[in-house]
């Protein structure tokens, strides 16, 4: 079992309250800004590309290649922006509003570093709507950097400026997207562009544009401080670093934890500083390791480590770090129905597969649930998902964004792997747990 | 005559929030700050009226259009007008996983009202993923968080709202 040698993002966390300027200044806040703006840019970028940083918004695309597609001055003189991604809304995932609310200027500081790398003058961090409280706090942090001479006209007392700006959203899974984000953030309706062009070269306002997570830029002042080298070997493979993941469902003790890329499913489950296991005789039957887009893991496969390359094998993914346990006693076609029933929702409505597919998902997937399946019913369920991506995935299915894999894949690894539960639904015209789906938590059953 | 849109006071704040707003983008973009126009209008009116749409989008050289779009586009945007209290209870997965079909069938008998129906009072309604899945089941009232709910602390809520 690898507990964690050194923390990255929650390092200073229980040193007591480090969400005002004070307090993160008293642990050597903002030190890194100062000194990436004695470096050339193009050093920063380099750093950040040795560093093995990959987005921790679900992609995990390396982050310093993603800042070396932005083209140069001499090729683009449009302005160029950094947009953070706090639009948190993957289900499953917990882990970038606890940034927020307990380290605004660990991101804050991270942006500095960034738009300097990019040559970026302006900011704008997309958080989500549903976000009061960290928005709050997230304000407050930008007022007190702008009063204490860190952003506005001189960056940190050099000649370059430099405005970040929150902007909330206001309910739609959709502008977690960048592009659909980018839309959102034009004041219009969150419909995801196709790429290409990719947002590096056409993004905001038609100019350049980088478009980063919550985890991945608060990691930069961490990677200055300690050098890039540091941060290559904390990780595993080709992932630096480590893992903010929320552990939630069956387990004793759900939360938030910062593990390292070597960690196990199993040991997040299981292990006491994490899970801490299953309340007595319940075992685990299933696992979402990413996010409710990730496709389904069963009880054998808990020893892939959180790293992100190694879910390829299992045709999953680590996306964004929400980890949902399933135990013995949860009914998976009612499950499924709860995901597939959000991405029916949360459909923009933009491609027909997806606006038409996700919706027609979640009604078979009910009608199995409340025992009005036909034998017939799981493979019009395949075919539609199917239509709408691939299986096995092959990386984009036929829509303009990935929403439309998001709904599918699960419903293809939820049949696949717990077949027979379907079956029996079918079989017995019931659910066979009865009116207690949802296993052995909570007062309200 | 129907009543002005705002009070004098209301108006000042939306005044200087409009400013405020359009300093943050370059200076033809001014649409761009539909969302936080919106959330601003709403902040004052609980809701967007029609004639506030239509304030907005002449204030940001838009059109009516596009700020239905917007609207009527994201969840948050409240285009009748809800009751006091709008309380959004998370069902997906993380939380139904903890207990909350059982927390919104509590939720719906105490409150003597559907899950989806818009009264004076209350507007219930599920909402999706609220990011809150280590601290489930949860929900927001009047955007105010809630987590690690109980029916101890259900019946603590609810009694602050009546």
């Amino acid at each position: 079992m690898s507990v964690l040698a050194e923390k990255v993002i929650t390092r200073d966390w229980a040193k007591g309250p480090n969400h005002t300027l004070a307090g993160y200044k008293k642990n050597g806040g903002y030190a890194q800004l100062k000194k990436a703006l004695t470096m050339a840019p193009a050093a920063i970028t380099d750093e950040v590309k040795k560093s093995g940083l990959r987005g921790r918004g679900g992609a995990g695309f390396p982050t310093g290649l993603k800042w070396s597609f932005v083209p140069s001055l001499e090729k683009n003189s449009k302005p160029r922006y950094l947009a953070i991604n706090a639009d948190e809304s993957e289900p499953g995932t917990a882990k970038d509003r606890f940034i927020l609310e307990n380290d605004p200027h660990l991101m804050l500081e991270g942006i500095g570093i960034a738009c300097f790398a990019l040559g970026a003058h302006t900011c704008y961090i997309y958080s989500r709507g549903e976000f009061k409280h960290p928005s709050a706090v997230l304000d407050k942090a930008i007022e007190e950097a702008y009063a204490d001479g860190i952003f506005g006209k001189k960056l940190m007392g050099t000649d370059y400026e430099l405005n970040v700006y929150q902007v909330r959203g206001a309910g739609a899974y959709i502008c977690g997207e960048e592009t659909a984000l980018l839309e959102s953030l034009e004041g219009k309706k969150g419909w995801p562009r196709l790429k290409p062009p990719f947002p590096a070269v056409v993004g905001l306002f038609g100019c350049p544009t980088v478009v980063n997570n919550v985890e991945t830029i608060a990691s930069l002042p961490r990677i200055f401080e300690k050098g890039s080298e540091w941060f290559m070997k904390l990780g595993t493979g080709k992932s630096g670093g480590t893992r903010l993941v929320t552990v939630s469902g069956a387990v004793i003790r759900p939360g938030t934890y910062e593990v390292g890329m070597d960690t196990s499913l199993r040991e997040l489950i299981y292990a006491k500083e994490y899970g801490q296991g299953l309340p007595e005789g319940r075992t685990v039957k299933a696992c979402i390791p990413g996010g409710s887009s990730a496709p389904v893991l069963n009880a054998d496969e808990l020893d892939v480590k959180l790293e992100f390359d190694a879910f390829k094998p299992l045709q999953s993914m680590a996306g964004s770090g929400g980890v949902m346990v399933m135990d013995d006693t949860a009914c998976m076609v009612r499950c499924l129905w709860r995901v597939a029933r959000f991405y029916a929702e949360e459909s923009c409505g933009q491609c027909t597969p997806c606006r038409e597919g996700q919706p027609w998902m979640a009604r078979i997937i009910r009608k199995i649930e409340e025992g009005r399946g036909e034998s017939a019913d799981l493979d019009t369920l395949i075919n539609v998902a199917q239509a709408i991506a691939p299986w096995p995935p092959i990386g984009l299915g036929n829509t303009i964004c990935a929403l439309g894999d998001a709904g599918a894949l699960p419903v293809q690894s939820f049949v696949q792997k717990f077949r027979k539960e379907f079956e029996d639904h079918i079989a017995q015209k019931r659910c066979p747990h009865g009116d207690q789906p949802w296993g052995v938590f909570g007062e309200f059953k | 005559m129907s009543e002005p849109l705002f009070t004098a006071d209301e108006q000042k704040k939306f005044d200087a929030g409009i400013a405020e707003l359009l300093s943050h983008y370059p200076p033809d973009r001014k649409s761009a700050a539909m969302l936080p126009a919106l959330r601003l209008l709403q902040s004052l009116k609980t809701w967007l009226p029609p004639e506030g749409m239509q304030l907005v989008a002449q204030r940001l050289e838009s059109t009516v259009e596009a700020a239905y779009e917007v609207a009527t586009f994201y969840v948050m945007f409240h285009t009748k007008k809800p009751g006091t209290y709008v309380i959004d209870v998370c069902t997906n997965l993380a939380c139904a996983l903890r207990g909350a079909e059982g927390m919104l069938a509590y939720l719906e008998q105490k409150l003597g009202t559907k899950a989806g129906e818009n009264g004076e009072k209350y507007f219930l309604r599920e909402t999706e993923c609220l990011a809150s899945c280590g601290t489930a089941p949860c929900l927001q009232i009047n955007e105010d968080h809630h987590e690690n709910l109980t029916k101890v602390k259900v019946d603590a809520l609810l009694e602050k709202l009546s």
